[in-house]
């Protein structure tokens, strides 16, 4: 697999799994980060690639878990959804 | 929404929450896993919504990543960490000192230099009365501002009944300390001056690193009382030449309860400890660390040091967007504090010929404050504002509105909205507008008991 599949794939595996959280503004936010950490680290070369994408798989087993917890814990929706 | 629960019937699992949360399948991959069938125990009342949360001064929510960084000690990692004889004490013992590596980072100091409270309030009553008790023989005289948060002030007040000598130094209109004022005030008997960093209710940032200098050339502590400034905006305790400074874990998205103290090692910083005991934390606070929540304040700092410029630009750009939307619909609006030496997560407004309680009441829908949570309980306008010279008027009628990581446009848009409808209507409503808009001017009214 080549790199850039690689980080495409962990991307559409974070937005994917962003969007379970229950709460608006954590939900809101993981969409938000997700999307500017992997624009603004667009251009960085191979080394510093692979700790990015060391980063980014131990996060998307942090947001799978906290989407779970919170979705167990969630209350009700907010005035802006 | 008949079709998605047949489906999950099928599947042998009826899940409430995969029908009550929208966004998800959750269930999909867990099917027959018994925890599928979880109940929702934090579920309101059906169809009333929540307000937007806009105070972030008071508290912030928990971080997803610091909840993940603590569950592991809530659950198999229990062990005491000051037990030596076994694996649960070194592991627990681990992770704190790890989470006091992270808090000493986001400061530029050395994790020995860290000690765990149990907050920003117990931190600066172990410095301002242990550094005032300690060096008593020689030197009684205390230096704060009147802006300060009511912890240090009581402390202050507490030290004065001791026997102390405290000044109150006066802000400027714009919410900041005078620093020729401040090197006019020291005097050879001097051993404190403790100066917050950002102020909780108005947002100024005080002038820290100069006031550090003038502390270090006169060889006089200086504590700050950094709690709604941590991971906001860069410290360096070695720059500013800060001698002590106090972090509360729940202003930077860590846990309630927790909180830390820093105390130079560098020229030495003596205390006389409050919680005396088992000499835990180098003597100075005894007890049990509590590591759940000394590895989230870690894990908080950690995160706060990482996001940092995201985050500044982030609420930088939410404070353009509702400052820009509130004054350019409601007129007569004054910001509260100097627009420049700012944090912009925190925006205190003054809406004149508008009673704040009223307006508070009005929008409901967003969760802000008008005065600290510590003074909300009181009829009277925070001392703060008063202490800035603001009058009666305008001190009853502010709001505080707090922005943060997790705060939306979205939200900042309707605020603005809310705002702007009610405003106008509680201002329709006021006489004084009405004689405002006449062109009189109100404080040429002479006003007589009937």
């Amino acid at each position: 697999m080549s790199q850039k599949s690689v980080v495409l794939h962990l991307y559409r595996s974070l937005v994917r799994e962003s969007k379970k959280f229950s709460s608006y503004n954590f939900r809101e936010y993981s969409l938000r980060r997700v999307s500017v950490g992997f624009r603004e680290n667009k251009n960085k070369d191979q080394n510093e690639t692979k700790e990015l994408i060391q980063d980014a798989l131990k996060n998307l087993e942090m947001v799978k878990r906290q989407a779970f917890i919170n979705s167990m814990y969630s209350t009700n929706k907010l005035v802006v959804e | 929404m008949n079709r998605s629960i047949l489906k999950f019937v099928k599947n042998g699992i009826i899940s409430s929450s995969s029908r009550i949360n929208n966004n998800g399948f959750i269930n999909k991959n867990n099917n027959n896993r018994w925890f599928a069938t979880l109940p929702q125990p934090n579920r309101g009342i059906a169809g009333e919504k929540q307000p937007i949360y806009l105070d972030m001064q008071s508290t912030t929510p928990i971080d997803p990543r610091v909840l993940d960084a603590m569950l592991p000690l809530y659950t198999e990692n229990y062990g005491n960490p000051h037990s030596k004889t076994h694996a649960y004490g070194w592991t627990s013992n681990d992770l704190v000192e790890d989470a006091r590596e992270k808090v000493s980072k986001i400061i530029g100091a050395d994790s020995k230099e860290i000690i765990f409270t149990s907050g920003a309030t117990e931190s600066g009553n172990i410095a301002i009365k242990g550094v005032a008790r300690f060096y008593k023989e020689k030197k009684n005289h205390i230096i704060t501002t009147v802006t300060e948060h009511k912890c240090i002030l009581d402390s202050c007040r507490h030290l004065e009944m001791e026997g102390f000598k405290v000044t109150y130094l006066p802000v400027g209109e714009n919410g900041l300390v005078d620093l020729e004022l401040l090197k006019n005030t020291i005097t050879p008997q001097t051993s404190l001056v403790t100066i917050m960093a950002v102020n909780n209710e108005i947002g100024v940032v005080q002038p820290i690193k100069e006031i550090g200098k003038i502390c270090r050339e006169n060889g006089v502590f200086f504590h700050t009382d950094a709690a709604q400034a941590v991971g906001k905006i860069p410290i360096d305790v070695n720059d500013m030449n800060i001698d002590l400074l106090s972090i509360s874990g729940h202003k930077i998205y860590g846990p309630k309860g927790v909180g830390a103290l820093f105390v130079r090692r560098r020229p030495r910083v003596r205390i006389e400890p409050i919680t005396t005991g088992g000499g835990q934390e180098r003597g100075i606070r005894s007890g049990t660390v509590p590591s759940t929540l000394a590895v989230g304040l870690g894990a908080a700092c950690d995160i706060a040091l990482k996001e940092m410029n995201h985050d500044a630009a982030w609420v930088k750009y939410l404070y353009d967007r509702l400052l820009k939307g509130i004054t350019d619909n409601i007129p007569n609006v004054k910001v509260n504090g100097d627009l420049n030496a700012r944090y912009y997560g925190n925006l205190n407004i003054s809406f004149s010929y508008v009673e704040g309680e009223s307006l508070l009441m009005a929008i409901k829908d967003v969760a802000c404050s008008s005065g600290s949570a510590c003074t909300s309980s009181s009829l009277e306008p925070s001392y703060v504002l008063r202490s800035l010279g603001v009058e009666e008027d305008m001190a009853h009628s502010s709001i505080r509105f707090g922005i943060g990581r997790f705060t939306t446009e979205q939200e900042i848009d309707y605020t603005i909205e809310i705002l702007k409808k009610n405003v106008q209507r509680l201002r329709d409503m006021s006489p004084l507008w009405e004689m405002v808009q006449e062109g009189i001017d109100i404080k040429t009214i002479e006003w007589s008991q009937i």
